[in-house]
């Protein structure tokens, strides 16, 4: 089989590039999103709230100033092609990438080096970096920086098969309404149903790397999406949690085949800003 | 929606105790930027008897830590992060005369309690409006804690900072009130 040399040069000065533009330029998806809830926003001070929200997106990107202070912890999913060959270390190379983008672009460094101990690492890295091998010769790097915020509101839960559909969809709306302002709604939330204990953590982390109005390509999830989104819409939590009719943009699910004793869950909660870049190399 | 109602800092009790939650406010003055480990800091200088480096007394902390400035710049993005990882330590200093509080999401029980107790505000800014809060941001000095970083205490004048009393010094909270009125669920919370 032919290989494709990819040197990790070229992966760092990549990342590099979506760190800093994944938190000056939010994406037009979600922009427009914002822009459509605001017309059906019950409440004044929601759609307020949400102008403040296209205000700073349009002075961030002009700017050159990220659109929040947290911009994140990085996770990295790196899609590999099984005929690419990296020339050098690809985890090394990342890393780097995240140092310079941080330094470089004036971004906020928020990580602390032990849990306990909590002494700022001082340059952002580590990175959390997902490896996955898939057919072709490029490699997809996709650039996640996730705030803190809404990460502290997101949970894992192992129901019972007989809970079903129905038990994963109120786990996920409770968890949204308990999260209240908490996360900076309206939110994204991604949902991972499936694999282990850690796997559905990971897919429901993985679906937020979706454009917002995106749908499962499986209709029966699809469905479930939409339905999710209906319902915790409803909750009433609004923009900051201050009331409205906005507390969702969007729900995406990932689902993973899992053990017949289980059904795991995870709800992983992104703020409004929900920034993610991708590049092919 | 009614425009903002302006508020020059720092409070006294009779301007804390005139807020309503739901207030939608701006505000003006000078205010003091201080997150997690700050505050356990000064708790832990409060426990040991010493002095604190800044005097809380009628002052307003913003739950903020900032993205570095550009060269020239005054402050990078300027958010709040969320206030309910503070409820530990924010009795204590509204203890001891804090009187204004900015961040986003509900406060707890104890701090509730506190801010009756000793007249005391919280104010919801916008999270995840870092970019557009920092233009309201026209000084900025660490003050205290600079090996903290991000996480320093530092001294902020602010000019049209815009913010909602989220939660008031007489138990009124705009997180239940406003959610219960746009609320359309049937089931039981």
């Amino acid at each position: 089989m032919s290989k494709r040399n990819i040197p990790a040069a070229e992966i760092t000065a990549a990342v590099k590039r979506l760190a800093i533009e994944s938190n000056y330029f939010l994406g037009e998806d979600v922009i427009a999103a914002i822009s459509e809830f605001k017309e059906l926003e019950a409440s004044p001070a929601a759609r307020a709230l949400l102008d403040q929200l296209l205000d700073n997106a349009g002075i961030a990107a002009e700017g050159q100033v990220p659109l929040c202070q947290d911009t994140g912890f990085a996770v990295v999913f790196a899609d590999i092609g099984a005929e690419v060959c990296i020339e050098g270390n690809l985890q090394a190379a990342i890393e780097e990438g995240v140092r310079q983008g941080y330094q470089e672009g004036y971004l906020r460094k928020s990580i602390v080096r032990d849990p306990l101990r909590r002494e700022n690492t001082g340059d952002n890295t580590p990175p959390i970096v997902w490896i996955e091998v898939v057919p072709g010769d490029k490699l997809t790097l996709y650039f996640e920086p996730k705030g803190g915020g809404s990460e502290n509101m997101s949970r894992v839960t192992v129901l019972k098969p007989a809970d079903g559909r129905g038990g994963v969809i109120d786990f996920v709306v409770d968890r949204i309404r308990q999260s209240g302002g908490n996360p900076c709604p309206p939110v994204v939330v991604g949902v991972g149903i499936g694999g282990t204990f850690d796997k559905c953590a990971q897919i429901a982390k993985r679906a937020l790397l979706r454009d917002i109005g995106t749908r499962n390509p499986d209709p029966y999830y699809a469905e479930m999406e939409l339905e999710i989104l209906d319902r915790v819409n409803k909750l009433g939590v609004g923009p900051m949690g201050l009331g409205g009719s906005t507390t969702a943009l969007d729900v995406f699910i990932q689902a993973y085949p899992c053990h017949i004793a289980s059904l795991p869950c995870a709800v992983n909660v992104q703020c409004h800003s929900a920034r993610h870049k991708k590049a092919v190399l | 929606m009614s425009e903002p109602v302006r508020i020059d800092l720092p409070l006294d009790d009779d301007r804390v105790r005139s807020l309503k939650a739901g207030d939608v406010v701006s505000l003006w003055g000078v205010i003091y930027s201080a997150r997690d480990a700050a505050h356990k800091r000064l708790v832990d200088l409060l426990d040991k008897g010493e002095p604190l480096p800044v005097d809380v007394a009628g002052q307003t902390i913003y739950y903020m830590g900032p993205s570095p400035a550009r060269p020239g710049g005054v402050i990078g993005a300027a958010g709040p992060t969320t206030s309910y990882r503070m409820d530990p330590y924010a009795p204590r200093l509204i203890a001891v005369g804090l009187k204004g509080m900015i961040g986003k999401g509900e406060r707890g029980a104890e701090v509730v309690e506190a801010m009756k107790s000793y007249g005391a505000v919280y104010f919801a800014a916008t999270g995840g409006a870092g970019a557009l809060i920092s233009r309201a941001i026209k000084g900025a000095e660490v003050v205290a804690f600079p090996e903290l970083g991000p996480e320093a205490i530092r001294r902020l004048v602010v000019e049209d900072l815009p913010a909602i009393v989220a939660q008031d010094a007489h138990g009124g909270n705009l997180f239940i009130d406003g959610v219960a009125k746009y609320r359309r669920d049937e089931a039981e919370a």
